[in-house]
Order: structure tokens, then sequence, then C-alpha cells
């Protein structure tokens, strides 16, 4: 333990091999992942009542006229798809955010009651105002960046623990869900389809001038949150080491709360908190990168994998069409207790 | 620093509650909940006046304002049985884990009895109400040990917040099923918002007199076990010095919570956070001697359910609120407040 | 490399919301040599260590670094000459020793900028330095507690500055492991001449090891300078309430401290223990 002097090549050489191999371990993910998800989408085109080949579907996206194909794969299955990705990824990176910034898989937006809050916002906006389009998301994003501000100053007591901030968001969400509910059963008729797409989200009947603000929300918002990707990796090893590493703790949070709250909210108006999406994205990006670096861009390509996959689930699978959401919330609460058991085995840090 | 084992002064024992103010508190809660019993039976989409409630307690029909008061009579009795059990469950409940976020709706214990049923409607052709009761008791009672074991694991037992999160996180999962199950059958579907959301609307004499022996096997197992589970309170090794059967205390009141709160559900639903608020506020009435919190639970929760059932009627007038809406509107925030009450360390 | 910068402390106040815990406190950090912070609990130790390295604002009074208040210096450029190590780093799940080691290069890095061949370089050399070559493969929750904490002060080194600031580096570690990484931070100081800043519970440690010793009480120094001159049987009475003896170590001539305590004295000492308390309380 006394040498200090300029380390040998090969030292330095065996450095620079781990770190690579961590590296290219992370690249080879995200293409894998990328591919999954543009065959997903492409799958998502092409499949439905009527099947259209890959011919028919690039000559729609390219704006050909193609009589039948124009209209269902133009009008309805591509704003679908485009949702589908776009509220994947959307969900995907915040909910990372928010995992990686807590310290703690469970402290993602759906978790901790932040999607109901757009949720509850964007039914207040369509039952009682008769908003629709840039209004409710506008609603949506206030509402969502207003609980989760609730949140951290109802957990806020001698600093914020982790915990708290689970248990009070848990409860905020019953709460929310039941603002949903309340809202809806003021509206007079009782849709269970419209309820369920606020409570667990929906891609049913999606159109561009639904997709379009969450469209440029994610365009905006996902480069602001990827250039904190190293501030939110420091961020990891804890508040006091980070600031020690010239991270700028509290203005590195407050851009990637907001940035998370924003991709969460928008696309919350636009189809609803697809349940587990965000929360799930993060660990099972964990899973296959494995600790090589940032887990951003992974969780998103999951997200939206994991949205895309679902939604086809719902819709041909079964004999039942169901909401993408009662897909991904049947498969994600599963994984939710699984990771619980897993922590509290380990006697982790919940 | 010197006097290390002296003993402490006799005025730092805590002060003894005097019985008398206890029982001052149970006639206000007795009558608090006869005059909500009185205004559920007066309140509703209808106005009704006192003479019609009058013949129609008399069992006349005649009128609609008197037939509609017939109807509100078994609601406001359904009220008052589902609050007294969930209330009087969330006690035992938090007596057995001594965990002050205990609830059958937090634990996932109503969510259990609600799932249980479902897919007993939609797969076994469940018909008769008492197999419906048997059901629910039986997913309660799973939910319950499920939920229990998960969140007992690893270190330091069942601590409030690692149950919370199995409860919160195993209701979820029963929700999502749920869902599942009954979307594809338009029978039950019409129904699963009540399978979701509880609520007393639309009972019947019926639909009430089924359920009746296992609430009351429910109460009397629960009443009873008040004495163990103030030894329970000083922890287990304290509890087993003191000549407690520690595993078969904590068993039996078990039991009764889960039966009361899965027949509970059977005919109202899943209902959260009416265990949760009561024992706390009654806890602040009566003190923490479980043979006075018990049965002061079980009338405050018949009073909160009740009320929340007035409330629900009042507010979303011409429809009405279901009665678990309301709870969760009420309950959530007291939820939020016992949270930031704890200090971390013992989360 | 010799280091001739200076961290000075000057009429320093800090606050926890109401509760004051250092007030109006000055302190000159000697530069090359080593600092150890001792006190009683709760007497400000952390606090002032945290201020130190800007990670808490004075509410009165400054912190200097070379002449400039460090809460107003860029934070990268300030963790280019000043490192700290906190009390409880977090780990996060799985990461390999040399990926924690890789993140004290944070403050060399821009957003967009790639890793360059000296990142490398300081990395191999931290590793080296403190014998983690061979765990640089090994998820850090698998190590001992005295592996990790030196990987984690192999990570202080990689961040390559001028000062380092260590919050209790030997809690939690056995005798021999506490030793070990008192070693290598002397080795530090002498072989690169980093000034070393540490705050550290064992008393009879911190005389052994520091070149200048800091004495707080509530907030307060009660002393400062040599162990020799600062660590006397008045300073521990009055820093830590307690009754000792201060001898010799025959191992390296500082002072060592012997606790005495109610029960175990001998007789003559004991005497001398009861007239002394005698003598200090007011009845």
């Amino acid at each position: 333990m006394t040498a200090l002097a300029a380390p040998p090549d090969a030292a330095v050489d065996s450095v620079l091999h781990q770190r690579t191999r961590r590296a290219s371990r992370r690249r080879l993910v995200i293409v894998v992942l990328a591919v999954l998800v543009v065959v997903a989408f492409a799958v998502t085109l092409m499949v439905g009542r009527t099947f259209y080949p890959p011919g028919d579907v690039l000559r729609v996206i390219t704006g050909e006229k193609v009589p039948g194909a124009s209209f269902t794969v133009g009008r309805l299955r591509l704003p679908r798809g485009v949702l589908a990705v776009v509220a994947g990824l959307s969900f995907g990176l915040a909910g990372v955010t928010f995992q990686t910034m807590l310290r703690n898989p469970l402290a993602s937006p759906d978790v901790i009651g932040i999607s109901s809050g757009a949720s509850a916002a964007a039914v207040v906006g369509i039952v009682l105002f008769s908003l629709d389009g840039t209004a409710v998301s506008s609603l949506a994003v206030a509402a969502a960046l207003g609980v989760a501000l609730l949140i951290y100053v109802l957990a806020f007591k001698d600093g914020v623990a982790g915990t708290r901030l689970i248990l009070i968001g848990i409860g905020v969400g019953a709460m929310l869900n039941s603002v949903i509910q309340y809202v809806l059963s003021r509206a007079g008729q009782w849709d269970y389809q419209e309820a369920l797409r606020w409570l667990t989200g929906s891609l049913n009947g999606t159109s561009w001038t639904t997709v379009l603000p969450a469209l440029l929300a994610l365009l905006v918002l996902a480069p602001v949150l990827l250039g904190q990707t190293r501030n939110l990796a420091t961020l990891q090893l804890g508040d006091d080491t980070a600031a020690a590493l010239g991270v700028r703790v509290e203005r590195t949070r407050v851009i990637a709360i907001i940035a998370a709250v924003g991709l969460v909210a928008f696309a919350t108006a636009a189809c609803g908190p697809i349940a587990f999406v965000s929360f799930l994205a993060g660990p099972i990006a964990a899973r296959i990168v494995g600790p090589n670096g940032s887990l951003l861009v992974p969780a998103a390509l999951v997200g939206a994998l994991l949205v895309l996959v679902a939604d086809l689930v719902g819709q041909f699978a079964l004999d039942t069409r169901f909401p993408v959401g009662v897909v991904t919330g049947v498969l994600g609460a599963p994984y939710l207790i699984y990771l619980i058991i897993r922590t509290n085995r380990a006697g982790g840090s919940l | 620093m010197t006097s290390v084992l002296s003993v402490p002064a006799p005025d730092a024992a805590p002060p003894r509650r005097p019985g008398s103010v206890r029982f001052l508190w149970l006639l206000v809660v007795l009558a608090a909940l006869v005059l909500l019993m009185a205004a559920s039976v007066a309140i509703g989409s209808r106005g009704v006046g006192w003479g019609d409630i009058v013949a129609a307690l008399g069992g006349s029909q005649e009128t609609v304002a008197e037939a509609a008061v017939t109807k509100r009579i078994p609601r406001t009795f359904l009220a008052v049985l589902v609050g007294a059990a969930l209330g009087l469950a969330g006690a035992v409940m938090q007596g057995v884990t001594r965990n002050p976020l205990a609830d059958p709706g937090v634990l996932g214990i109503n969510m259990g009895a609600s799932l249980a049923v479902v897919a007993g409607l939609a797969w076994f052709g469940l018909f008769s109400a008492t197999s419906i009761i048997v059901t629910a008791i039986a997913g309660a009672a799973l939910a319950a040990v499920f939920v229990y074991a998960v969140g007992s694991l690893g270190r330091g037992g069942p601590t409030p917040l690692k149950l919370a999160l199995a409860g919160a996180a195993t209701a979820a999962a029963l929700t999502s099923f749920i869902t599942a199950i009954a979307l594809p059958r338009g029978d039950i579907a019409a129904n699963v918002q009540s399978w979701q959301v509880g609520g007393v609307g639309g009972a019947t004499g019926s639909t009430i007199t089924p359920v009746l022996p296992f609430l009351a096997v429910g109460l009397v197992i629960s009443l009873l076990s008040a004495r163990s589970l103030n030894s329970l309170a000083l922890g287990d090794e304290l509890a087993a010095g003191l000549g407690e059967r520690v595993a078969l205390a904590r068993g039996l009141a078990a039991l009764g919570s889960v039966l009361l709160c899965g027949a509970a559900t059977a005919v109202a639903g899943p209902i959260w956070f009416v265990g949760l608020v009561v024992p706390h506020l009654c806890r602040l009435l009566v003190g923490v001697d479980h043979r006075w919190l018990l049965p002061f639970s079980a009338l405050a929760g018949a009073c909160l359910v009740t009320a929340s059932d007035v409330l629900g009627r009042i507010v979303a007038r011409p429809g009405e609120l279901d009665v678990g809406i309301i709870t969760a509107l009420i309950g959530a925030p007291f939820f939020i407040a016992v949270v930031r009450r704890q200090k971390v360390r013992e989360l | 490399m010799t280091t001739t910068h200076t961290l000075v402390a000057e009429e320093l106040t800090l606050a926890y919301g109401e509760r004051t815990v250092i007030e109006g406190l000055d302190l000159a950090v000697p530069a090359g040599r080593i600092t150890a912070i001792v006190g009683a609990n709760a007497s400000g130790k952390s606090t002032l260590l945290r201020s130190m390295s800007r990670l808490l604002a004075p509410r009165a009074g400054r912190v200097l670094l070379d002449g400039r208040a460090v809460h107003r210096m860029p934070a990268k450029e300030l963790a280019r000459t000043l490192g700290l190590l906190p009390q409880s780093p977090i780990a996060p799940e799985g990461i390999t020793v040399s990926d924690l080691v890789g993140r004290g290069r944070h403050p060399h890095q821009g957003v967009f900028s790639r890793w360059s061949r000296e990142d490398d370089a300081a990395v191999a050399a931290a590793l080296e330095a403190t014998s983690t070559t061979e765990l640089a493969e090994r998820a850090v929750d698998e190590l001992s507690g005295g592996q990790r904490q030196r990987v984690w002060i192999a990570m202080a080194l990689a961040q390559q500055t001028d000062l380092l600031l260590l919050d209790e580096p030997t809690t939690f570690l056995d005798v021999s492991h506490q030793i070990e990484v008192l070693d290598l931070l002397t080795d530090l100081n002498r072989v690169r001449g980093t000034t070393i800043v540490m705050v550290l519970h064992d008393l009879n440690l911190a005389a052994r090891y520091a070149d200048h010793l800091v004495a707080l009480e509530s907030g307060r120094i009660h002393a400062a300078g040599e162990p020799g001159t600062v660590l006397t049987e008045d300073c521990v009475r009055a820093v830590f309430g307690l009754e000792s003896r201060v001898i010799a170590d025959p191992i390296s001539g500082k002072p060592l401290m012997l606790p005495i305590g109610r029960h175990h004295a001998t007789a003559p000492v004991a005497a001398e223990v009861r007239g002394a308390s005698e003598a200090l309380s007011p009845r």
C-alpha cells in the first residue's frame, strides 16, 4: 500500500479494458432493444383485423395513397403505435430518473401518485370543464408538478427520507384515484372503459391530436434529461459524495424532477397512467444492462417495448380486447411483489 | 450521572384515564351513531318528512316517500354493520401486527376477498349468498397470510413500511386481476366497480341476513382477544414471559379480524382506510387498553361508514357516491399524517 | 509535487435550521500536513467538514480556498482541488470497483467529453495506491468493510485533488483496517504532499497520525496545534467531560490518553479523581 507513483501501462490498459467492456455491453443492449422496438412498432402497424404487408405500410408512411390501408394504417394504427412508443419512452425515462434520484426502485411516478395526479387533472379537465388537447395536457402537467411538490413537502421532516416519501406517495395516489372515480361518477353515466383509461391507461381511440402534445414534450424534455446523465449517475453515490465531486445537487434534482414530471404528465394526458410501465422499465433495464453505466436510454426503450407488446397482447392475444394498462397491470404487479420480496430478503434499504 | 439505579418518581408514571371519561365518550359515540342512523334514513335524493319515516318504520309503504325510507333502512343497517366490522378489524390488526398502518384496505386484505368473489362468480358459478361469503373470507385470509409473510421477510420483521408496501403492491396486483377477470364477462363487468370500490347502496334484508352469523363470530373472537392483544403490545418475548401463548393468541385475533373484514367485503365490496382511521381516533379518546379500544373502534367505525354513506348521498346529488370513495378521501390524508408522525427508522 | 493551497475558515457560523452548530469559528488548515478534528458527539466536527467542502452554506463568515470563498467557486473547479469522502457514501447496487473509482473522475469531465487515457491512468493509479487492483472487477457490495473503505478512498484519489477531507474514515473498521487506512493516508501525504483533514473518533489514533490536532467543544475550537500540546488531561476533561491520564505513547512518542472512569482505577488514582471532580462540581 505504499506505491503512489505513476501506474504501469499494463495497469492503465486493464482499466481501459474493463471500461470499454462495460460500455460495449451497454451499447449492445441499446442496439438490441432499439431493434426490438422497431420490430414491435412495425407489427403494430401491420397486424389488426386486416393484415397489411410491410410494403403497404411503408407506402402509407411515405404519404402514398393505398386503398384501405391509408385509413386503417394512417389514421388508426399509426397514431396508436406512435403514442405507444412516445408514452413508453416517456414513462420509462421518467421512471428511471425518479428511481435513480431517490435511490429506490419503488419511487417511480406511478407508485408515488404523480401519474394519478396527472390523470385526475385530465379527468377533471375533460369531464367538468370540457377541455381537450393542449389544455388538458397543461392542466395535467400543472397537477403532476403540484402533486410532486405536495409529496415532497409532506415527506419533508428533517430532510426527505425515501421511505417516508414512498408511503406518503401511496396515500396521495389512493386519494387521487378516489378523485378520479368521484369525477367520473359525477359525469352521470359510469363508463367503465373510460374509467379504465384514467385509472390504468388505454390506447383505444388514439388520434393525432392526442399524440401531438406528448410527442412534442418528449422531443423537448428527453434531451434535457439525457444532458443530466452523468450528474444523475454521480448522484447515485449520495448527495454529499456527488456534491464533493462537483455536482450541483439541488440544481440537478430540480431539472430532473421537472423534466420527468413533464414527461409523465404529457403522456398521461394522452393515454392515462399506463400501469407500472415507469415502475418496471428501470429495474428490467438494470437487469439486462447490469451495473454498466446510465440506465436512461435502456429504460426508455424497455418502456416503449413494454407498451407496444402489452398493447398487442391486449388487442389480439385473448378473446377480449383489454386496454393496455390492464395488461401491464397484470404483468407488473406481481413483479412489484417479487421486487419487494427480494429487497426484504436481502435486508436492503427498504 | 451517579444515580444510575434510582427508581423513577411515582408521578412519572403515565396518567390513568379515569373510567368516567371513557364512559362519557361511550355515550357521546352512541348518541352520534343514533343521530347518524336517523340522518341516513332521512336524507337521500328524495326528501322525506318525519311523518313518512315514522310511517315507514311502522311497516307502511303506501307513499313513494315511505317506500324510499323502507329502502334506506336495510342500507343504514348494512353501513353500521360494515363500519363496525371494519373498525374492529382494523383495531385488532393494528394490535396483532403492532403496526400503526395496518388496515384491511392498506394491507390488501379486502382486495383479496374481492378477487376471490369475482373469480368465484366468473369461474365457479357461485350463487348462494353463504358460498360468496365463505369465498370472500377465504380470499381475505389468503391475502392476509401472503401480505404478512412478504412483509415479515428480512431484517426487523414486519415493519410498518414493509407491511404497507407489501399490502399496497398486493392490492394493486389484485385490482389488476379483478379487472382482467371481470372485463371479458359482461354479466360480472356490470358489477365490477362494486368489487373495486365498496358501497352499501342497494342493500336489502336478504343481502344482510346471511352475513350476520359470520360477523357475529368474528365480533366475539375479536372482542375476546382484547386481553391478549394488551400483552402482545409489549412485544412477543415479554408477552410470552407474561404467560401468553403468543402464536395462538395472534392466530386467534387474526382469525377474528379476517372473518370480520372478509364478511364485510362480501356484502359491501372493499372499503379502504376505515380500519386505519378509526382505531387511531379511538386511541386518542380512550387510550391503548384494547378492552376499551376494541368496542369503541366498532362503534366509531359504524359512525364513520354511516356518515360517509350519508355524505355520498349529499355531495353527488342527484346521483350518489360510493362509501369507498368517501372513506378514501377522508382516510388518505389521515394515513399520510400517521406516516409523517413515524420516525424514519421505525418505518 | 508540493501543494501550497490554503484552506481557511473565518468567523464561520453554521446552523441547521434554527439550531446553531458552529459559532464564530476561525481555523487555518496547514498546507501539506495532516489535520485531525476531534471532539465529543454533536460537537460539530462533521458539520465543519461539510462546510469546508461547500456542502453546507455558512450562516455567517466564510471558508476561503487560496483566498477565494468556496461557496462562490464553480462546483467542478472546487472539486478538482478539494475532495471530500463523506461518512456513509452510497454504492449503487451491483456497481464494480473500477466503475465506482472511475466516478471520481467526474469533475475532470465535461458533459460531452469522452474518457481519456489520463482518466484511465488516474483510476489505475488510485487502484494501485489502495491495493484494490485485484478487486477491480468485483462488485462493491460483495466486499468486506475494510476493502470497501479502501475502494472509497481510491475513488477520492482518482479525483486527484491536492486537498482531501475525510469524515470518520475509520468508523466500522476493525483495528487493523483502521491502521491500514491511516497508513495509506499518511503515504498519500508524504509522497504526494496532499493536505489531509479528517474527523476521527479515536483520540489516540488522531494524536498519533495528525501533525495538527483540532479539538472542538460544542461548536468552538477548544485547542489547536501539535498533538503534544493539544492532547492534555485538561483538554480531555473540557472537551469530553472525562477524567483521564495522558502519557507518552511508547511506540510513537505522541501523547496517549487513558480514560479513568468510575470503576477500575487503582486506589491512589481514584482518590485523585474524586478530588478533582469535587473541585469541579459547584457544591
